[in-house]
């Protein structure tokens, strides 16, 4: 009810003020705004480290009904700054959930402003671009506002992943499989690893500055390079580890930004886009299979389609049908392919969970 | 590869006279059909019974026939034009039927005309209760345990194996008339005996009841090469046991899960998959089991419907026209999306507003009619809101109903105690949603009206929360309402004429909107574009709405 709830202020980099009330945690936050066209999964999608350092508009009008669940997270915690909303629930009626949007929120610490236009936004940003922003329950001097918020660092040239990435090593799955996978974590999300152990992978998760060295140590059969948030570009140090790894000549799938970090790795760029794509209706084409997939997306930079051109040893595998960029690519030399979306979904449709059976395929031939 | 230039004269069936179950929707088909043909340079030639449609205006096809919808009268078609194809899909349920009993008479081979849009065992399958039920235990996919009764003895015998409730539906029959509940020995008889004489087969299913389970529809498209789209996820209100076209349905779905979409999204896509491989239109209804959250499929119909209708509407995503185009060969991905002109139509509409759809019933006119809804659709029409909460399009549907309601925020005062309205919305009936607000309005909790409905308890709290606007409005007279309670009033959908009769006559419906203009509540437009504004729309439609 608006008499009982708390006013909050969202106010974007180019000086626009959103008036809404307050849900979660009370305070200020800050990041770059982006917004998510799903209509299912908000949780999977907060829990997602690929959204870290980011402020989320949910499209969808109605965000919480069926509450929160131990199980459908991505990680173990909520990784976006903030969270913008038309109508944030605080009942919900799922039997099988253990609490409310709410409280989960409040728990993690995490702020959120409801009742925006959140329509009218997001064509704002559309048109505008991504940006950062500012969301307060306690500052209503927008001077103020403005001063908290260019103290916020652009995403442009950001490095993100090590920040979030795991601190120590872990395995997952039987230890007597026949196939063992290093996973190298920018930010994985929880159900790309199930993805991989569910086929009878034994996996090893590093931490994201991990040497080629000490991967090539587990001595795997295959190597997985994860999503994660921030600017590819920025990452010189993945960029060297990857090229190492490709010398093994061993099976390669890399998802998000391990795609971005291949395309670097072969000398393709890589470009912050206007404002990315988050979802779960993508359309993708496999132009190898002729065959389409309906897919999860996240991503806020993108493989430069030009810059492929000149390179004779990169295929293109897939392409978005909505704007024609880049999905997935493929070496021509070596077992090693990468996505731009998320095959794992969760949230999303599984249309493209066949790309964890070609890289199994792959493993057990080579 | 683009459409299959060999044809080029197609047929399209109409559905007949209107009647309660296969109204006006299947015009709307029917019509978009013949347009998205025509625009592709096809001859259409149209049959129809029913001359008081849109689809049979001259200039809607090349060639109309007003002819009964009989064999006979397709002979005399195929007999007089060369038609290469038939399209059978927009006229519901009984375009298939004629479809299907011309091919038993070699009609369509004759000719040497194709059937396009769905083929011949795909009609077999969905409509036939047991060929669909072993092809589902086939393929994996769960459902009501059931057995096919060609007799009464027959049926009696399986229902004393399966058990009370139970639902008796007749094969081959529409908007499930000839269906029905079952609780006790007493009703079976008399079930058994109706179904079996409404089947024109004299065949009846008789099924486990899934009574208080969630019911969900899918609206699915596939082209040629086996590419499958949701267009659109619809969730009734009414739990199972309430007709589709009796309940109120909202989109998207407001309850579930992505782990639960999902797993509906995989296996209404294997069914259509399992189900021969025409390029076309589908509708999937599902029920959930609220404790579980474990899914059984209820049917399949390979065909647009009174559901793809509506989700055309809710999403923008025109399901007929499209489908009509993938009929002709086209794949998805070669289309455009017909609202933003530059993306593809191979993709899942994302919506950024809810749809609420209540159907109108007319029980006065039928005097002596039992008005208690269950398989058998009784409503005569539906009118579907749209706005940016639950709250506000559940209003503005129940003020679009030209009864006597005022929304769901007034309509006058119950005269029924507390105890009653809980005892009376156990039973299913079209003022359900009504009493169910007053029974909120006299303290009831959600808990109680969930046990007593079987409707899922978020639509409840909504419901609610309309119920706790109204009682702030009621404290105040116009001069003293604060702002900030009537700028949410407007965003919960309170019409004026609704506050001005919360307030007691103190005021007139002019007044309130005086008073509202004065402060700058005033209506915003929003778009309807299939992709909750992800890219810039050419030829959108709009609806209104408040904003802060």
């Amino acid at each position: 009810m608006p008499n009982q709830s708390k006013t909050a202020i969202l106010l974007l980099a180019d000086g626009n003020i959103f008036y809404g009330q307050s849900f979660g945690k009370t305070g200020t936050t800050t990041g770059e705004i982006c917004f998510n066209t799903g209509m299912t999964g908000y949780q999977e999608v907060f829990t997602d480290p690929s959204y870290t350092g980011q402020v989320i508009i949910m499209n969808n009008v109605h965000i919480g009904n069926y509450g929160v669940k131990d199980a459908d997270v991505e990680s173990d915690s909520i990784k976006i700054k903030g969270l913008i909303g038309r109508n944030l629930e605080e009942q919900f009626s799922r039997i099988q959930a253990k609490g409310s949007l709410n409280d989960y929120l409040i728990a993690n610490n995490i702020i959120a402003i409801e009742g925006i236009d959140t329509r009218a936004l997001v064509a704002h940003v559309r048109t505008q671009g991504a940006m950062n922003c500012i969301i307060s329950t306690e500052i209503t001097d927008i001077e103020k506002l403005k001063y908290e918020l260019v103290q916020c660092p652009n995403m442009d040239g950001l490095e993100l992943s090590s920040t979030i990435s795991t601190k120590t090593e872990y395995e997952l799955g039987d230890k007597n499989a026949d196939l063992k996978v290093a996973v190298l974590d920018f930010g994985v999300k929880k159900n790309i690893l199930n993805c991989l152990v569910e086929r009878g992978v034994h996996i090893k998760v590093y931490p994201a500055k991990t040497p080629a060295s000490k991967l090539k140590e587990f001595n795997p059969d295959g190597y997985f390079i994860s999503n994660g948030p921030g600017d590819p570009a920025a990452m010189p140090y993945a960029v060297e580890t990857i090229k190492e790894i490709l010398k093994e000549n061993k099976p390669f799938f890399g998802i998000c930004l391990g795609h971005q970090l291949l395309a670097l790795a072969n000398g393709i760029s890589t470009f912050k886009m206007h404002h990315g794509h988050r979802g779960l209706n993508h359309p993708v084409k496999n132009l190898v299979t002729g065959k389409c997939e309906i897919t999860t997306q996240n991503h806020g930079f993108g493989v430069n389609p030009e810059s492929i051109k000149n390179n004779n040893n990169v295929e293109v595998t897939h392409i978005n049908l909505n704007d024609e960029s880049i999905e997935g690519i493929r070496l021509k030399d070596k077992p090693a392919f990468s996505v731009q979306y998320h095959p794992e979904a969760t949230p999303g449709p599984h249309d493209s969970r066949y790309l964890f059976d070609d890289f199994v395929a792959m493993m057990h031939k080579n | 590869m683009p459409k299959d230039n060999s044809i080029k004269s197609v047929l399209i069936i109409g559905s007949g006279p209107i009647v309660i179950g296969q109204a006006c929707e299947f015009d709307y088909s029917g019509s978009q059909a013949a347009r998205s043909l025509r625009e592709e340079g096809i001859k259409v030639i149209l049959i129809n019974s029913n001359p008081a449609t849109i689809m049979t205006d001259p200039m809607m096809a090349d060639k109309v026939y007003l002819l009964p919808l009989t064999v006979e009268s397709i002979e005399q078609i195929l007999e007089e034009n060369k038609i290469d194809a038939v399209l059978p899909t927009m006229g519901g349920q009984t375009a298939l039927n004629l479809c299907k009993e011309a091919d038993e008479l070699g009609v369509w081979q004759k000719y040497n005309c194709r059937l396009i849009g769905v083929d011949v065992d795909a009609i077999n399958t969905a409509e036939d209760r047991d060929l669909f039920r072993k092809l589902m235990v086939k393929i994996g996919i769960k459902v009501a345990p059931s057995h096919v009764a060609n007799s009464f003895l027959e049926g009696k015998e399986f229902a004393q194996e399966i058990g009370f409730p139970l639902v008796i539906r007749a094969s081959f029959t529409l908007g499930g008339s000839g269906g029905g509940f079952v609780h006790n020995k007493e009703e079976l008889d008399a079930a058994l005996k109706h179904g079996l004489e409404a089947s024109p087969i004299h065949e009846v299913l008789v099924e486990k009841a899934v009574l208080g389970w969630k019911e969900y529809e899918l609206e699915l498209l596939r082209d040629k090469n086996d590419n499958v789209v949701i267009i659109c996820t619809v969730e009734n209100l009414d739990p199972m046991g309430v007709h589709t076209g009796d309940s109120i349905t909202v989109a998207p779905a407001m309850t579930l899960s992505d782990t639960a979409f999902q797993d509906m999204r995989n296996q209404a896509i294997l069914m259509m998959r399992s189900l021969g491989n025409f390029a076309g239109g589908c509708n999937v209804q599902f029920a959930l089991n609220p404790e579980t959250e474990e899914l059984i499929a209820v049917e399949i119909n390979p065909r647009v419907s009174r559901s793809s209708a509506l989700a055309s509407k809710a999403t923008g995503y025109p399901i007929a026209k499209i489908a009509a185009k993938l009929a002709i060969g086209y794949s998805l991905d070669e289309l455009k999306n017909q609202i933003t002109k530059t993306t593809s139509a191979y993709f899942e509409p994302a919506l950024d507003y809810v749809i609420v759809k209540v159907p109108r019933w007319n029980f006065d006119k039928f005097k002596g009619a039992n008005d208690t809804l269950g398989l058998q659709m009784k409503s005569v029409g539906e009118v579907m809101a749209i706005g940016r909460s639950f709250t506000e399009a559940i209003q503005k549907a129940c003020q679009s109903l030209e009864n006597e309601a005022v929304g769901l925020g007034y309509y006058g005062k119950s005269l029924m105690k507390s105890e009653e309205i809980v005892e009376y919305i156990k039973t299913p009936k079209w003022d359900r949603i009504f009493r169910i607000k007053d029974a909120l309005m006299q303290g009831v909790t959600v808990k109680t009206i969930a046990q007593a409905t079987g409707i899922d308890r978020w639509f409840l709290y909504q419901i609610q929360s309309i119920c706790n606007v109204e009682k702030q409005i009621a404290e105040y007279s116009l001069d003293t309402l604060p702002t900030e309670i009537l700028k949410h009033a407007k965003k919960e959908g309170f019409s004026d004429l609704q506050i001005a009769k919360i307030l007691q006559g103190t005021c007139t419906e002019e007044q309130v909107y005086e008073k509202r203009k004065a402060l700058g509540i005033t209506r915003v437009y929003k778009m309807v574009d299939t992709c909750s504004a992800e890219f810039e729309a050419k030829t959108p439609y709009f609806y209104s709405t408040f904003e802060n």
